[in-house]
C-alpha cells in the first residue's frame, strides 16, 4: 500500500467519490462558520473601523493562491518523474482555482485599500508580485488550452510551471528592491510577536481552513471532471475507431 | 554550433527582417512615446531609462517566433536534432544568434535613441552596461519560450503571454540601473543582480529550451 496507488486514475475517482461530501461540507460549515463569527460577533477595529473585516476574505484567498501555484509545481515534478496521468490532470485542475483565488485577494485587496490608503491601487512590492502571480497563471492555463495532443500540453506546462516558479520568486525579490511597499507585514507567522489580536485570529483561522478545504474540494471535483473528461475522449476514439473498421 | 551560428546570420542578413526589423521597431517606439506623452523635456528625462528597456524588450519579442519557426516550417528542426550536436547547444547556438542579430544592435543603437529622450548624460554608460547584460538574458529565456511554442499555429501572442512575465526581472534591475545612474546615485547594485540573472539564464535556459524542443519532436 503506498500513496501512488491513488495515481491509478480509476482507484483515484473511487478513493475520492465519498471523500468529496465532507470536504465541500466542512469547506462550507468553516466557511459560514467564520464568516459569520468573523463579520458579526468580532468587534470594529479602532482605526479601520468595520473596514477590518475583510481580511477574513483577503488573508486566506492570498494565501491559497500561493499554495495552489506550489501544488502546481509538486503535481508538475511528479508527472514530469513518475508520468501519472492523475497528477497532471490535477495541476490543470488546480489552475483555474488559483486564478480566482489570486483575483479575490488582489480584488478585496483593493476594495480595502480605496477607504485605508485611499487608493485602489498602488505599485507596492506585495500587489506588483500578485500581479504578476496572475499574469503566470493566464499563460499556464493559455498553454493548456492551446495544445491538442494531452501529454504533450502536459509535459510543456509542467516545465512551464517549474521556470515559471523560479522566474516568480525572482520577481518577488526584483519589486522589494524596486519600491518601499505600503502593505503591512506579515501579521500571522506563528513565531511572530506581533500577530493580529486573538479575538481576529481565531475567526481568521476558520475561515482558512475553509479556504483550504474549499481549494481541496475545487481541485478533487475539477480532477474528477479532467479523468472523466479524458476517458469520455478515449471511449468516443475507440468507437469511431471500431466504426472505421466495419 | 559555430556552423548552425554563422547560418542563421546569414539567413538573418540574406532574407530580410533580421537586423533591420528589430532595429526600425525599437527606433518607431522610441519616436511615438514622446507624441504620447508630450515633448516636455525634463518629463522626457525623467522616463527615458524605462522607456528605451520596455521599448528594447518589446523588440527583442518581436523576433522570437523566428528563432525556431522557419527551421520547423521547413523541416531543418528535425534534422538539427537529430545532428551530432547536442540540442543543448543548438538551443544555446539559436539564442546566440538571436541575441547578435537584436540584443547586440539594440544595446548599440539605445545610447543613440538616447538623445531623442533627453537622457540625462550620467545614465548612458549605465543604460549601455545594462542592456549588454541584459539582452543576452532576454536572448536566452526568449529561445525557451520558443521552443515552448514551436509547434502551434498562432504561436506568437502565447509567446509573448508566456515570456513577457519571465522578463520582469530583468526589466526592473535594468531599467533601475539607468534610472540610478541617471540621478548620480551608485548602480551597480542592480546591475550586478542583472548579472546574476544573465549568468543563471545563460547556465540553465538552454537545458530548459531543449527539454521541451525535445517534447515538441517527440
Amino acid at each position: 500500500m503506498s500513496i501512488w496507488e491513488y495515481a491509478n486514475p480509476k482507484k483515484f475517482v473511487e478513493t475520492t467519490t465519498p471523500l468529496l461530501p465532507w470536504t465541500f461540507g466542512l469547506a462550507g460549515l468553516c466557511l459560514v462558520g467564520g464568516l459569520i463569527w468573523g463579520f458579526f460577533f468580532t468587534p470594529d477595529d479602532y482605526r479601520q473601523g468595520a473596514t477590518v473585516k475583510i481580511i477574513y476574505l483577503h488573508v486566506p484567498s492570498a494565501l491559497m493562491a500561493i499554495n495552489a501555484w506550489l501544488m502546481m509545481l509538486v503535481a508538475s515534478l511528479i508527472w514530469l518523474v513518475r508520468r501519472h496521468h492523475v497528477s497532471a490532470l490535477a495541476a490543470r485542475a488546480a489552475a483555474p482555482v488559483g486564478v480566482t483565488m489570486t483575483l479575490v485577494a488582489l480584488v478585496t485587496g483593493a476594495i480595502w485599500g480605496q477607504p485605508m490608503w485611499g487608493t485602489w491601487w498602488a505599485w507596492d512590492p506585495r500587489l506588483t508580485s500578485f500581479l504578476i502571480l496572475f499574469l503566470f497563471y493566464l499563460g499556464y492555463m493559455a498553454l493548456w488550452e492551446a495544445i491538442a495532443d494531452p501529454d504533450t500540453a502536459a509535459d510543456l506546462t509542467s516545465v512551464l510551471c517549474i521556470v515559471g516558479s523560479v522566474f516568480a520568486l525572482l520577481s518577488r525579490y526584483a519589486v522589494n528592491f524596486w519600491n518601499q511597499g505600503l502593505h503591512q507585514g506579515a501579521s500571522l507567522s506563528l513565531d511572530a510577536e506581533k500577530n493580529v489580536a486573538d479575538i481576529f485570529y481565531y475567526p481568521l483561522l476558520a475561515c482558512i481552513a475553509g479556504f483550504v478545504l474549499l481549494f481541496l474540494a475545487l481541485v478533487l471535483l475539477r480532477t474528477r471532471t479532467e479523468i472523466r473528461v479524458r476517458r469520455i475522449r478515449a471511449l468516443e476514439l475507440r468507437a469511431r475507431r471500431a466504426e472505421a473498421r466495419t | 554550433m559555430k556552423a548552425l551560428i554563422l547560418r542563421d546570420l546569414r539567413l538573418a542578413i540574406r532574407a530580410g527582417g533580421g537586423f533591420g526589423l528589430g532595429l526600425a521597431f525599437f527606433l518607431i517606439v522610441i519616436v511615438l512615446v514622446p507624441f504620447g506623452v508630450g515633448p516636455e523635456a525634463a518629463v522626457l528625462r525623467r522616463i527615458a531609462p524605462g522607456i528605451l528597456w520596455v521599448a528594447a524588450l518589446l523588440a527583442a519579442l518581436l523576433s522570437l517566433d523566428r528563432i525556431f519557426a522557419l527551421d520547423h516550417e521547413d523541416g531543418s528542426l528535425p534534422l538539427l536534432a537529430t545532428a551530432p550536436l547536442p540540442l543543448e547547444s543548438v538551443a544555446l547556438a539559436k539564442a546566440i544568434a538571436h541575441w547578435i542579430t537584436t540584443g547586440l544592435p539594440l544595446t548599440l543603437a539605445a545610447p543613440g535613441l538616447g538623445f531623442l529622450l533627453n537622457l540625462s548624460p550620467a545614465a548612458y554608460p549605465w543604460l549601455f552596461g545594462g542592456l549588454a547584460l541584459g539582452t543576452p538574458a532576454l536572448s536566452l529565456i526568449g529561445t525557451f519560450g520558443a521552443a515552448l511554442t514551436v509547434g502551434l499555429r498562432r504561436g506568437g501572442l502565447l509567446l509573448s503571454l508566456l515570456v513577457l512575465p519571465l522578463y520582469v526581472p530583468i526589466l526592473i534591475f535594468g531599467a533601475e540601473a539607468a534610472r540610478r545612474g541617471g540621478d548620480g546615485l551608485e548602480a551597480t547594485v542592480p546591475l550586478v543582480f542583472l548579472g546574476g540573472i544573465a549568468l543563471g539564464t545563460l547556465a540553465l535556459m538552454p537545458f530548459a529550451a531543449a527539454l521541451v524542443l525535445r517534447i515538441n519532436l517527440r
